[in-house]
């Protein structure tokens, strides 16, 4: 056992970070340094730069323009963009829908879609939730019916993020409502142009708009955009949502955010010091980070483990714990966070793309502090919700 | 010992429970909301008419003579309904200074105006770089002839852009952090030298940052070098208050958790047969009635006298709101799922108010460190 990196690894550490300070746009990196937050323009053309790097999607297999990392580069390039921070890849496209197409895609949609994916130059959004079906995601109703050469679909999708960019949707239909509800469910790629698509936004408590519902009414898609065969769709979602082990506890995303606690804690002053020289709040603070050095190395467990026996994209309970410690410890940082800007956490301004509209006598850097806090409850919610991580786990592992 | 409201007191609560129910819907309050000041005029007058601020104020002022009980009753209905109306910025804020710190001519020029309706008020207090510390001033107060007046900046001034009066904290000597030296005054808001910019604040309030360029107060209360304790006082009954209606935030908020895992369904049942979420809304029932006892204790101790005393409540009554809010808010969000995430669905304004509550005058941290500096609670009662 040893847990240092190899010195090879590390050479590739020193490779990306350079390549990020010599390529990424400065306004970009400090728009996610002060806000989390980077607009679809900054993602495109970040996007582009990477992957004119070949770096587009670097977990991808070298045929389909993937780097040919082992899991432990592509871990710490991901980590590395996290940290510096840079924007990352989108991920409904190159980390969900692209390993979908490349796996059990037709030879036609592999050609069509995945350099597609790799530049950004089509947006992908997710439409597996509906209004009735969330952590019970099997029983979804939206209904695909085929007519000739098309599947006519009707329904509703939900909490659609950033469907309101998107070009495509990659969604789950049910497609034989006799079957067993996991049995009867496709997976359709369509083309958000087609008539009978209305996206509505969903304003989030934070006054973000980074959720929509998507109304689908007599959607006509043509066959050739089912993925696989009709009523597995099941399977290829679970592909999908297993398929998210390297980013799913999202390590580097805290360590920057750590970081950022640090820095802003010297700045502000409680009872005459810097809140960074409080001992109480030096101890939440390293209290945190006990968790965040635990999490990593269980993250590198899973990575390493990877590494030896291949990646399988099957589900697997370890991404149930880096899941669930990794919301927690994310939800924790914007927590300490608010308690940094004490009482400058409270005035609320409005967000948009460009900048601040109303400016306050308080310290910038305070505006996004709270909206990040409301907005991080999510990370518990999203992507099977926590509650639903441990039920996994005491099924899955413990056997109850 | 008695916990029961006395009539009166049962009235009144019954009275404005029932205005709030007919008029104080979460559409409503959205209404509310989007109006110029960020409040319904409206429910301010019905308040008024109510005799709601009137209720502390000896009735010697035209007030109606009631206590602290009798403001908990008001801020646990407000707090249900997240009310958006200066009530606390005017008759507790306000009206705490008028009633502690008045002389008897103050009070007869000044107290009418709070108890009819017509003049609401607001604390300028805090300053850039002060944080929680009551005593960082740096704002001047100079003699003017038999006057004074006042220049420095006041920010996150709790509903100041709709206030017609400040009272407004001001150092006549010393440096910023020392105990001696601050006054209290009260200036007109429409008055030469005051500026104010008005904005809202991420629970759906309004605050202001507010400056004085050698504006003239009106009046100072109580002596001018001398006006730490009064603030203490004052913040100390805002604390209470602040308690009570964190109670009535929680409890509507629990209600609206209950009620949703309850008709909310998944897996073919109602959410609410899963038994961890069915403890964690235990959980959020036991923060809400320990709340409930904390804020109640707080209340007792809000017109004592004795200041060590009242600021060992205050500061368990805040810790309190802190930990247990954050628990219970953060709670009705997961247990809600998705809906809980929405601005449109009105579990995550409470949420947001509760998570705001906690950063006014001390978070509960701040005054958790405060109390155990002090030796805690038990050390001598027990
Ligand atoms: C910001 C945001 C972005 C999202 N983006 C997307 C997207 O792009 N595409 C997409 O398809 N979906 C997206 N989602 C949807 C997300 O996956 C769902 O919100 C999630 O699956 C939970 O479903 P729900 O909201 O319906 O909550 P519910 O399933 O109704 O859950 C409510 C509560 O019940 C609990 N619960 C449910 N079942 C059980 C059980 N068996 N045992 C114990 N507890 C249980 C949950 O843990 C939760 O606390 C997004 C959600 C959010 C909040
Ligand atoms: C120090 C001590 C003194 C005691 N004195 C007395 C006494 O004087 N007279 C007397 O009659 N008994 C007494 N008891 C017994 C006590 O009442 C039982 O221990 C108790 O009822 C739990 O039963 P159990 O030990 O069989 O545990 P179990 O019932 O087997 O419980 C084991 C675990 O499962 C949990 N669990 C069980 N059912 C559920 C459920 N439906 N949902 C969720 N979790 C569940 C429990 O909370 C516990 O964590 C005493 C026990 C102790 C430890």
């Amino acid at each position: 056992m040893d847990l240092r990196f190899t010195p090879e690894e590390n050479a590739f550490r020193d490779e990306v970070r350079a390549f990020l300070a010599e390529n990424l746009d400065p306004a970009v990196h400090e728009k996610l340094k002060s806000r989390d937050y980077a607009g679809k323009a900054d993602l495109v053309a970040w996007t582009r730069i990477l992957n004119a790097h070949g770096w587009g999607a670097p977990h991808w297999p070298v045929e389909y323009g993937g780097t040919g990392w082992d899991p432990m580069r592509q871990y710490i390039f991901l980590e590395e963009l996290q940290k510096f921070p840079a924007p990352q890849p989108l991920a409904f496209g190159v980390n969900m829908v692209g390993p979908v197409i490349y796996t059990f895609g037709s030879k036609a949609q592999k050609e069509r879609f995945l350099p597609r994916i790799r530049n950004l130059d089509d947006w992908w959004c997710q439409g597996f939730s509906e209004p009735g079906s969330g952590s019970d995601l099997a029983s979804l109703k939206t209904r695909a019916v085929r007519d000739g050469d098309h599947y006519v679909v009707n329904g509703q999708k939900t909490w659609t993020t950033m469907a309101q960019h998107a070009d495509w949707i990659f969604c789950l239909v049910r497609t034989d409502i006799a079957a067993k509800k996991q049995e009867g469910i496709s997976f359709l790629l369509i083309d958000m142009k087609t008539p009978g698509i209305e996206v509505r936004p969903i304003v989030t408590m934070d006054g973000g708009a980074e959720v929509n519902e998507v109304f689908l009414t007599d959607v006509r898609v043509p066959v050739e955009n089912l993925v696989g065969e009709e009523n597995k769709g099941w399977d290829y979602a679970k592909f999908l949502l297993g398929n998210e082990r390297t980013n799913i506890a999202r390590i580097g995303v805290s360590k920057q955010r750590i970081a950022r606690i640090r820095e802003l804690a010297a700045l502000e002053f409680s009872d005459g010091r810097p809140l960074i020289e409080d001992e109480r709040f030096r101890e939440k603070l390293a209290a945190i980070e006990i968790d965040l050095k635990a999490l990593e190395l269980t993250q590198l467990r899973v990575v390493a483990a990877d590494a030896k026996r291949g990646n399988t994209g099957k589900p697997d309970p370890a991404s149930s714990i880096l899941k669930i410690k990794g919301s927690e410890i994310q939800q924790a940082t914007t927590h300490l966070l608010m308690e940094v800007m004490g009482p400058y956490a409270l005035p609320y301004q409005p967000q948009d793309e460009v900048g601040r509209n109303e400016p306050f006598d308080g310290p910038d850097y305070a505006a996004p502090t709270a909206p990040s806090y409301f907005n991080n409850r999510k990370v518990s919610i999203y992507g099977g919700s926590n509650e639903i991580q441990k039920n996994i786990i005491a099924k899955a592992v413990l056997g109850l | 010992m008695d916990f029961d409201l006395t009539e009166e007191q049962s009235l009144i609560k019954d009275q404005l429970d029932r205005l709030l129910k007919d008029r104080y819907a979460f559409e409503d309050r959205k209404k509310y909301m989007a109006a110029a000041e960020g409040f319904s005029p409206d429910m301010w007058s019905a308040y008024a008419e109510m005799g709601l601020m009137a209720l502390p104020f000896a009735e010697e002022h035209g007030g109606i003579g009631g206590g602290p009980v009798d403001t908990m009753i008001v801020m646990e209905s407000f707090g249900r309904v997240l009310a958006l109306e200066p009530y606390f910025a005017t008759v507790v804020l306000g009206g705490g200074f008028l009633r502690a710190g008045a002389s008897d001519e103050q009070k007869a020029e000044l107290i009418p105006g709070i108890a009819d309706g017509s003049a609401k008020y607001a604390f300028a207090q805090m300053e850039r770089g002060a944080r929680y510390d009551l005593a960082h001033v740096s704002t001047v107060a100079k003699r003017d002839g038999s006057g004074w007046t006042l220049s420095g900046a006041k920010s996150l001034v709790l509903h100041g852009d709709s206030a017609d009066k400040l009272i407004v904290t001001a150092r006549t000597a010393g440096k910023p952090g020392d105990e001696a030296g601050v006054g209290v005054f009260v200036v007109d808001a429409s008055a030469e030298g005051v500026s104010r910019r008005g904005y809202p604040t991420q629970d759906g309030l309004r605050a202001a940052e507010i400056s004085f360029e050698n504006a003239r107060a009106d009046h100072v209360l109580g002596e001018a070098g001398n006006g730490m304790p009064l603030v203490r006082a004052v913040v100390d009954q805002a604390v209470a208050a602040l308690s009570a209606e964190a109670v009535g935030v929680m409890s509507a908020m629990h209600a609206l958790t209950v009620d949703y895992i309850k008709v909310r369904k998944q897996f073919g049942v109602a959410i609410g047969q899963f038994q961890v979420l069915q403890h964690k809304a235990v959980d959020m029932f036991i923060a809400t009635e320990q709340m409930r006892s904390i804020a109640m204790f707080a209340t007792m101790m809000a017109d004592s006298d004795d200041a060590t005393e009242r600021a060992r409540a205050m500061h368990a009554a805040k810790a309190e709101l802190g930990r247990g809010g954050k628990l219970a808010g953060e709670n009705a969000i997961q247990l809600h799922g998705g809906v809980g995430m929405t601005a449109e669905y009105a579990v995550s304004h409470y949420f947001k108010r509760l998570t705001m509550m906690n950063t006014l005058f001390g978070d509960g941290d701040w005054h958790l460190r405060k109390l155990a500096a002090m030796g805690g609670l038990f050390d001598k009662a027990a």
